[in-house]
């Protein structure tokens, strides 16, 4: 088993200060415990030893790891970027002072908090107003959960995966990787082998969980991908809001970020799966900022199911990126709404699949994607209707808004129908920011720059109504700052 | 109000308006009429700033300032409305909330305390009556599935919640029914005042029966070939122009 060696110290960037455009492009000057760059089976090993694993999920590490060889990265998605070397990451990298693990908040290291503070998410339970939980995942290691009491009080569980998987070993087993294989694809495969950790939550049978709960990703170290795993089951009849949120720092070089989310919901449950993704989007040449791999997807395994995702996605150079839903059991419903923001030179390539197999199962899409800049995006999104799923029905609409002449949108629909008393609805548009709109605004006496967010935050607002009432706040904020400087 | 001095303006390189001079007091009401294409919609565009437009002569001065050197924003916070003439639709854009933000943006620009929700909500429903404008039209997109006739009428609603030193209405009577357009002139004329500045742009005289203008133009050939009272109007529904023309061009 290889030894931590690089106890590096990370340094403070000189733009400490960021620039506007990307407010949260600070670095932390935090120690940490960083894995010396390379993928190997002791990597794997070594992980897995770092957080005191059982057997069976080294395992279940080793054989993703294998599977991972024999794959080879997809390249289908309409993105473009350098080959990644993948002995060039370093797997796993720990703020130092969190090796032996907070007990409370106030043993977590204070520069960290104060990190939490520049990103505007208050962790002290205190500063609540709103009654959300944070689980935040600083690099590679959960910091802390808040609010564990009161949820623990209802039966909801809320921990980071590492501590699930040492404290509620049977339910991670039963459920990891049942919605999405550890062989799935390639970057879920490499997630499997080397996830550092993730939330994990369980909402009992019959209970509503009494708070939004949310998670922050945050991936500080330089050259350290990410790859955190979450999990989240919503037994019978029970309800859930979640709500990721995620930044990094401004560097140079590209950083990886390959995560996993599983959803599992049962009969008549609900889980509400709501992001605001804000990873440093790289300057305005393209240098730096995050490779986004994701792989998302929910299993309404009981009847009348229904899951929802909803994202804003305004950060990252690359996005690929498809939460799914699989419509399994009579009567699930699937959402997915969607706004992506690229700008400069990101590219996206994102969108949903749908899979209806249970009968009178229900999916709504709805889409809108801005490109600024030289911004490019794709919609790719499949809707497929098993043989034994009668009377399914789709709804799928999906818009562009294009903002000056030198970025693109695509559209990518896919569907496959093998019932037919399916019903298909599908409406696209593809319309630009009007001169005319802008002047309208302006002659009533708002400023260009004020005019362009208003007429977006319009052109987004069937999804931006679908999240939580705070995180909307955010969303509108995030979409303004996103803009600064993206026209004219 | 407003000097205009042999204002020549070109789109797309082709002359359209050429020399125009027009002066409009405080508080005075004139109207607009002439052929389509004759350029009013230009010259309205013009005094409100957009884009396109290319001034290649003459100068225009609103209340003693360069108005060409204004923003088109700047211009709003200074008092000039554009009704337009076809009003665009913003999807999802809350017809208050885009109001309210020009509203708010002018009272910052004159050192003036910006209204909460609950005062302007006030203001709002004042004059959503003043031109019998329902309610859920304040809670709908701008403009978003508006009627044409809605539109306009919404047109002359802002101009009430915005207060302007100097409205153009360009052709707000077009669309309407009988019994919008009398709503809608009763609500400009409960605008007028000793300091706003009114101009219409119509092709109706009808218009001019409930608002009574002080000065009508005749626009043509990109120039104000004829001005006079609001007799003129009268002779123009019975004539048309081409002896305005005809006595211009000898
Ligand atoms: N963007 C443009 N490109 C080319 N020509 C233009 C453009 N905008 C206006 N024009 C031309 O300028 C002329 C004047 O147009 P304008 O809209 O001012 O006329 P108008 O007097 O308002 O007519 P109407 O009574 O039909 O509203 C027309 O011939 C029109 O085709
Ligand atoms: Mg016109």
């Amino acid at each position: 088993m290889s030894e931590v060696k690089n106890k590096e110290k990370v340094e403070i960037s000189a733009q400490e200060h960021a620039s506007r455009e990307y407010e949260a492009g600070f670095v932390s000057d935090i120690e940490a415990d960083t894995l010396p760059p390379g993928l190997n089976e002791d990597v794997v090993r070594h992980i897995s030893a770092m957080k005191e694993e059982p057997e069976w999920l080294l395992n279940w590490r080793l054989e993703a790891f294998r599977h991972w060889q024999t794959m080879t990265e997809p390249h289908w998605a309409h993105v473009s970027y350098p080959p990644i070397d993948y002995q060039a990451v370093s797997y796993y990298s720990a703020p130092k002072s969190m090796k032996d693990g907070p007990k409370s908040l106030d043993e977590v290291d204070p520069k960290l908090l104060e990190t939490y503070a520049k990103l505007g998410i208050p962790l002290r339970e205190q500063e609540w107003l709103a009654g959300v939980a944070v689980d935040a995942v600083f690099d590679s290691v959960s910091v802390a959960t808040t609010f564990k009491g009161k949820l623990k009080d209802a039966g909801v569980i809320f921990c980071p995966i590492s501590e699930a998987v040492r404290d509620y070993p049977e339910l991670v087993q039963k459920y990891l990787g049942t919605v999405v294989p550890a062989g799935d694809n390639y970057f879920a495969a490499l997630n499997s082998a080397v996830f550092t950790d993730g939330s994990f939550v369980y909402i009992p049978k019959g209970v509503r969980c009494p708070m939004e709960l949310s998670t922050y990703f945050r991936i500080n170290a330089m050259n350290t991908g990410q790859f955190e795993r979450t999990l989240i089951i919503a037994d019978e009849r029970s309800y859930v809001s979640y709500l990721e949120g995620c930044t990094a720092p401004q560097r140079d070089e590209n950083q990886l970020h390959a995560a996993v989310v599983e959803l599992v919901a049962m009969d008549d449950a609900q889980i509400k799966y709501s992001t605001v993704q804000n990873w440093y989007p790289g300057d305005e040449n393209g240098i730096g900022g995050i490779y986004n791999f994701v792989t998302k997807r929910a299993d309404c395994r009981g009847h009348r199911a229904k899951v929802s995702w909803t994202q804003v996605e305004t950060g990252s150079a690359i996005t690929w990126k498809y939460p799914s839903c699989v419509l399994r059991g009579d009567h699930s419903v699937g959402e997915f709404y969607s706004v992506a923001l690229t700008k400069m030179c990101q590219q996206a390539d994102t969108g949903t699949k749908m899979i209806h197999i249970g009968k009178n199962t229900r999916s709504t899409i709805v889409s809108k994607g801005i490109s600024a800049g030289r911004g490019n995006q794709s919609y790719r999104g499949l809707v497929k209707i098993g043989k034994d799923a009668d009377n399914a029905r789709n709804y799928t609409q999906c818009d562009s808004l294009l903002i000056g002449d030198k970025s693109g949108a695509h559209t990518f629909p896919y569907v496959e129908v093998k019932n037919a008393t399916a019903t298909m609805e599908h409406e696209a548009t593809t319309s630009k920011i009007g001169e005319d709109q802008l002047f309208y605004c302006q002659s009533r006496g708002i400023s260009e720059e004020d005019a362009v967010n208003m007429i977006v935050n319009g052109f987004c607002k069937d999804v931006f109504n679908e999240l939580p009432m705070e995180f909307a706040v955010e969303a509108n904020r995030l979409m303004e700052v996103s803009l600064e400087g993206a026209v004219g | 109000m407003i000097k205009i001095e042999n204002l020549h303006v070109s789109v797309g390189g082709k002359e359209i308006l050429k020399g125009i001079n027009l002066e409009i007091g405080d508080g005075e009401v004139h109207a607009i009429m002439g052929p389509n294409g004759s350029g009013k919609s230009t010259l309205s565009n013009v005094i409100a700033g957009r884009d396109g437009y290319e001034v290649t002569q003459g100068s225009i001065t609103y209340k003693g300032k360069d108005l060409l050197e204004m923003r088109p924003e700047e211009r709003a916070w200074e008092g000039i409305f554009l009704a337009f003439q076809y009003p665009v639709e913003i999807p999802g854009v809350n017809n208050t909330y885009l109001l309210k933000a020009g509203v708010n943006a002018r009272r910052k620009h004159q050192g003036e305390q910006e209204l909460d929700a609950m005062e302007f909500m006030q203001l709002v429903k004042e004059k959503a009556k003043l031109v019998e404008l329902d309610q859920s039209f304040l809670s709908r997109g701008v403009n978003e599935g508006f009627s044409g006739g809605e539109k306009k009428r919404n047109e002359i609603f802002q101009m009430a919640v915005l207060e302007p030193s100097l409205a153009l209405l360009d052709e707000t009577d077009s669309g309407l029914d009988i019994d919008a357009l009398r709503i809608v002139a009763k609500g400009v004329n409960t605008l007028r005042a000793a300091n706003r500045s009114i101009v219409m742009v119509t092709h109706y005289q009808r218009l001019l029966d409930y608002i009574k203008p002080d000065v009508v133009h005749v626009l043509a050939d990109g120039q104000i070939l004829k001005s006079g009272d609001a007799s003129l109007a009268l002779e123009l529904e019975e004539r048309g122009y081409d002896w305005v023309r005809a006595e211009a061009h000898v």
